[in-house]
């Protein structure tokens, strides 16, 4: 009972962590670009894909995929955004929304055709398999170590934002780009950079996720769904708020799991609309 | 939101005088008479499919092109009134005029909870809450245990009209079929020509100067959201009867997705276009269907094209033209 409490909440924690990462970098990317960017589940996935093809095809194992597959989900981005993104800046936000879903169904579309709908599972790496009793349940290593490092990650982003020279161009920028770029900064180029960097954590968390979900082409498109909900429930204001909102639900989720099963799917959406009732801004949401 | 390419060519196109009242008149007269001929050439089934999503896209076109707002989750309504219809029909036996009643009812009661929710934030918020909320209805649709999860609600009966005249063959349920997009569409082109429609309109162009004029908003964004909801429920009910089956697809994101697809790519704004755009989609479902995944690969292909460079849609760029070479 006890076990089964706490190995549900420990998904949800690594769920929570997920959304957080996810969550995260669709909100440095709208700040800055204003756009939504869909295809950030897809994304997601093309990562824990990419971990996978390299481990199957060339024997690369998880410690260089989980610095590789961010790096080529990157410059994959980079190359989305100088192709095609960055025709849309002087538009209505709806239709980056639009392309980035476009692109989601190009992805999703060729890894099914590839792949089909069978899972491909990836191994724990040797370093972290097994686990600890800690009297009340067991943890395994490899869980703990995911939970552990994603929310390091999600710090040092907040740290590298709030506290870093290159993060106070990309706040300056978010303010108001056009005079970011009169004072001799390359804003172009840190359009570039923001959504590869925002995209390269979701292929981050699409790697650690291999290990302990199947890989499979649709494992993106809820992912995203949910997190747009998160976002909609915490606001996209405040990085600290993502990282809060996300962990949080993440949680509720596995409490929910362990309590009434059929409505982990639909508990966010629950919370969403019960945060739409009364607090329509978000919780750490800013604009009205 | 501003007010998309392919309304300003037909506002452009009105003011020149290429579309007047008259030839306006002529024009939806062949175009209903074309309707009245078609199955006699075309397969009735497949007509049928591109009526139903027809109504569907011209439906959602009120929101997007009227309105300026974004639902990502209308494939809640069309589905959900599918579900109800169904069921209705098949377990309570009801006649097919009150499946499609009940279908339609929840549909409008659906979009009443959802709308009211989600004009409560503003932009692209109200389409990821939209999406949302539809993912809810599909978890919740998938858990029921009368849905038949997977595989769809199967073996709907189609009914007799008034009770009287049997819709099981094609071509009777055809002009059934058509006799309902037709009102729908009369609903939907009387709301955008209306006085209402007219103050959806500015509150598109401008929202805080419609505010300031003292309309009530979100009054006008909830009302527009509930009729659009009812009627893109009407269309999925009526689908739901033709194909004698509720299906999960019409409740997942990816038909969300189409039915914006069939807006933007028809002409968003126009009021052909959703029409237009739904002939084209369900074509190509139709007649690709045998390449498997290369449709999905397609119609995200054809989604980044037309935001890329066809954001007027199609009718859009036919009144361009027709600006250019006046008749």
């Amino acid at each position: 009972m006890i076990q089964a409490l706490f190995g549900q909440l420990l998904l949800g924690l690594i769920n929570g962590s997920f959304y957080a990462l996810l969550s995260l970098g669709l909100a440095i990317i709208f700040g800055l670009l204003n756009i939504v960017n869909f295809a950030h589940g897809a994304l997601y996935m093309v990562g824990a894909f990419a971990a996978w093809l390299m481990l199957d095809l060339l024997g690369v194992g998880y410690w260089p995929a989980l610095l590789l597959s961010p790096l080529l989900v990157g410059l994959f981005g980079a190359f989305i955004e100088r192709t095609m993104l960055r025709r849309l800046y002087a538009l209505d936000n709806i239709y980056g929304l639009l392309l980035t879903f476009g692109l989601t169904l190009i992805l999703e579309g060729l890894f099914h055709h590839q792949y089909g709908n069978s899972g491909k599972s990836y191994p724990v790496p040797e370093a972290l398999q097994g686990g600890a009793n800690l009297g009340f349940m067991f943890l395994p290593l490899y869980r703990a170590w995911v939970v552990v490092i994603s929310l390091l990650v999600c710090f040092a982003s907040w740290w590298v934002i709030e506290r870093t020279k290159l993060g106070s161009y990309l706040r300056a920028g978010t303010e108001n780009p056009r005079l970011l770029q009169a004072f001799g900064i390359n804003v172009p180029l840190l359009f570039t950079l923001t959504y590869a960097f925002g995209v390269a954590l979701a292929a981050f968390a699409g790697v650690m996720a291999a290990p302990i979900y199947q890989v499979t082409p649709q494992m993106g498109s809820h992912l995203i769904i949910v997190v747009f909900a998160v976002v909609v429930i915490g606001g996209m204001g405040s990085i600290l708020g993502s990282i809060v909102t996300g962990v949080g639900l993440g949680l509720l989720e596995g409490l929910t799991k362990f309590i009434y099963p059929p409505a982990s799917a639909t508990v966010v959406f629950v919370v969403m609309a019960l945060v739409l009732l009364f607090r329509p801004a978000g919780l750490f949401g800013r604009e009205a | 939101m501003t007010s998309p390419p392919g309304i300003q060519e037909a506002r452009a196109a009105a003011r020149l005088g290429i579309i007047t009242p008259g030839r306006k008149r002529v024009f939806f007269a062949a175009m209903a008479l074309l309707g009245l001929a078609l199955p006699y050439v075309v397969y009735p089934v497949f007509l049928m499919n591109v009526l139903c999503m027809a109504l569907f896209a011209s439906a959602f076109n009120l929101l997007l092109g009227y309105t300026g707002l974004l639902s990502f989750g209308h494939a809640a309504f069309l589905g959900s009134a599918a579900y109800v219809t169904g069921a209705v029909v098949k377990y309570w036996g009801l006649p097919t005029e009150l499946g499609l009643l009940a279908g339609t009812a929840f549909a409008t009661v659906l979009g009443l909870v959802i709308g009211s929710l989600a004009i409560r934030r503003a932009g692209i918020y109200f389409a990821m809450i939209t999406l949302g909320f539809a993912q809810m209805i599909y978890f919740l649709v998938v858990q029921l245990p009368w849905s038949g999860g997977e595989d769809g609600l199967q073996g709907v009966p189609r009914g007799k009209l008034l009770g009287l005249v049997s819709l099981e063959g094609n071509f009777r349920m055809y002009f059934f079929v058509y006799a309902i997009f037709l009102l729908g569409f009369y609903v939907i082109y009387r709301t955008i020509h209306s006085p209402f429609g007219h103050v959806l309109r500015a509150i598109r162009e401008n929202e805080p100067r419609a505010l300031s004029l003292g309309y009530d908003v979100d009054r006008y964004k909830l009302v527009a959201f509930v009729i659009s909801a009812g009627l893109a429920g009407l269309a999925g009910s009526t689908k739901a009867l033709v194909l004698q089956f509720a299906s999960l697809a019409d409740v997942h994101w990816h038909r969300s997705g189409e039915v914006i697809l069939m807006t933007l790519l028809g002409g968003m704004g126009t009021v052909m276009g959703p029409s237009v755009g739904a002939l084209l989609v369900v074509a190509m479902d139709n007649y690709l269907a045998g390449l498997g995944d290369w449709v999905t690969v397609i119609v995200g292909s054809v989604f980044v094209v037309t935001v890329l460079a066809f954001r007027r849609g199609i009718v859009g760029e036919i009144l361009r033209l027709a600006r250019n070479f006046p008749f």
